[in-house]
């Protein structure tokens, strides 16, 4: 069961198309990464699926309830929790106070009493039990960014829509909100998130949807983005006698300048670029059948940002810079 | 929604700024009435004035006839300016609206703690002036504008009646005052285009030539409420002023609601 699903969502602002026919499918249980550069239509896409953008075509449903429906009280919003781009407070309130006051500003006053009774559980999650009677006005990046997640959390919500969460964030606090989403995850709570930052997404993701120019131009397993132009080098006892190996292969390419050393009996370390559906281990075991000695298989990490740029990259828009294809 | 405002309201400055300045309005004109020793003459300062000597309960409504130009559209245009703008600024609008908290219902909260504030400036004018009044001149019978006397208790109604009535005035400009407020993401501008407003409304009222859109302006009814001094009462004017302030409330609600409904909330 789809938890968010858009089809042919499409939104121009003037004559500007920013999102563009987008069919996007999160399935319950998913922690989604919503990966594009900065304008590629991520945050319209958020905020046309939290209502609060109108679509210019296209529906966007969550929990197989559309988010616009004219005359319709009861939406689905109440199934999600959110942060969009800034996570933004009433500063002149303390943290607990904000979140009191958010816990009862919507909905019957049933579900403000249960929102109200999860404020010092949410702080919890997010370690801000100390803090929350500090003026919002006096917390750091990171303390605002944790005090969002809890209010997001606030309703014990299906849906976690986050949006660039960890912008602004050192290292440190990048990974506490990205321990803390797995956890979320782990518990059944379906998050979507976005990010223009691949390796966070990598970290964290089972799935990936890659957004440019308003339009998904891939999506499946952060592995899977990897594998389709990633390279891979292996090292190995005799340059020559693998090389022949390589070139025999179906699905794998041997880039000429990235050879070292490949000669007959020599150690080498040979740069090969895997088509879809190759994977390294079946390539190690081709190497290995044939007598050639493995020493190390190496992905190369450099290559994701290059198949995230060519994935994303708008080639009149930017300078052309020649991937080793 | 409604606590959660009021709730606001209390813990921020500007709602006690704005407060101390109601208690001190009718406080400064009652200590400069005490301080000097000659009266005003007939005709000079605002309505009532003149009367206060006599009776302290006129200081209620020299109070609320020195605030209803000037004053009480301005805070008018603060708070009504600032209600989906400020929210806008500061970001948190888009966190209530995915609450979720309905756009109409969410406007509906706001004109109406608004609304709810002004009444309370108008309620702090009323009782001071008439506490600050009633310890300097003693509180007795009204004479009225027509020459009779009222008792006191039906005199205090008829004060009562009178912020009423200018509160009313009042909750037609948050009207257009919300709808500025959810036009531009600048409570400040907002504000301005409120008061602003106002303002032209007196400037016309004030030119003759144009006596043929007075009766459509909203402050031109505003001091009608010196009509429930006479006895009888005057109707004619309060009704009208009514009429006029519940079709500003109406006309300028709904519109803002109908473009707040289909808005993109981008901020």
């Amino acid at each position: 069961m789809s938890v968010l699903a858009t089809h042919n969502l499409t939104k121009h602002f003037g004559d500007q198309v920013v999102v563009d026919s987008l069919n996007l499918t999160v399935d319950r249980g998913d922690l989604y990464g919503f990966l594009g550069p900065n304008g590629a239509g991520k945050s319209t896409t958020i905020r046309m699926a939290l209502g609060l953008v109108f679509p210019t075509t296209g529906t966007v449903e969550v929990c197989d309830v559309p988010v616009f429906s004219p005359g319709r009280s009861d939406g689905p919003l109440k199934l999600v929790g959110a942060v969009v781009e800034d996570p933004a407070f009433w500063d002149y309130l303390s943290g607990r106070r904000n979140l009191e006051l958010f816990a009862r500003a919507a909905g019957p006053l049933d579900d403000s009493a249960r929102r109200l009774a999860q404020v010092d559980e949410v702080l919890k999650m997010v370690d801000l039990e100390g803090a929350g009677r500090k003026h919002v006005k006096a917390y750091s990046h990171g303390m605002r960014q944790r005090l969002g997640i809890a209010r997001a959390l606030l309703g014990a919500p299906e849906l976690l829509v986050l949006d660039e969460p960890t912008n602004g964030l050192d290292p440190q606090g990048m990974r506490e909100v990205r321990h803390l989403l797995r956890r979320l995850a782990d518990d059944g709570v379906t998050v979507f998130v976005s990010s223009h930052l691949l390796t966070e997404v990598e970290a964290m993701c089972d799935k990936v949807g890659v957004l440019s120019s308003g339009r998904l131009v891939a999506e499946g397993a952060p592995g899977s983005l990897r594998k389709a132009s990633g390279s891979v080098v292996y090292e190995v006892d005799d340059g020559e006698a693998a090389l022949g190996v390589l070139r025999s292969l179906e699905g794998v390419g041997v880039e000429d300048d990235a050879t070292l050393g490949a000669s007959t009996g020599a150690p080498a370390r040979i740069r090969v670029r895997l088509e879809e559906g190759v994977t390294s281990a079946q390539v190690n075991g081709a190497l290995v059948g044939q007598g050639v000695q493995v020493g190390a298989v190496i992905p190369e990490r450099e290559r994701l940002e290059d198949a995230f740029l060519s994935l994303t990259e708008e080639p009149d828009e930017h300078e052309w810079v020649p991937h080793a294809e | 929604m409604f606590r959660v405002e009021m709730a606001k309201a209390a813990r921020r400055w500007r709602t006690w700024v704005l407060a101390a300045g109601f208690v001190a309005i009718p406080t400064l004109i009652v200590v400069a009435l005490v301080l000097t020793s000659e009266p005003p003459e007939p005709g000079e300062g605002p309505p009532f004035l003149r009367l206060v000597e006599i009776n302290g309960v006129f200081a209620s409504l020299v109070g609320l006839s020195v605030i209803q130009p000037f004053f009480l559209p301005l805070a008018t245009g603060l708070l009504a300016g600032d209600a989906i703008a400020g929210e806008s600024s500061a970001g948190t609008l888009r966190y209530l609206l995915v609450r979720p908290v309905g756009r109409v219902r969410l406007l509906g909260f706001k004109y109406v703690s608004v609304v709810t504030q002004v009444v309370a400036a108008v309620v702090i004018v009323a009782l001071t002036g008439l506490a600050v009044g009633g310890l300097a001149y003693g509180i007795g019978p009204l004479p009225t504008l027509s020459g009779t006397t009222l008792a006191v208790g039906p005199a205090l109604l008829r004060v009562a009646g009178a912020g009423l009535y200018i509160a009313l005035g009042m909750a037609g400009l948050v009207a257009i005052g919300l709808l500025f407020s959810t036009l531009t993401d600048s409570g400040p501008g907002a504000t301005a285009a409120t008061v602003g407003i106002y303002i032209v409304m007196e400037v016309l009222d004030a030119l003759p030539a144009l006596r043929i859109i007075h009766p459509y302006l909203l402050s031109h009814h505003a001091m009608a409420f010196a009509d429930l001094f006479r006895s009888p009462i005057a109707l004619d004017g309060i009704a009208r002023g009514v009429v006029v302030d519940a079709g500003y409330i109406l006309v300028f609600f709904a519109l803002t609601a109908m473009l707040f409904s289909r808005k993109d909330v981008t901020s």
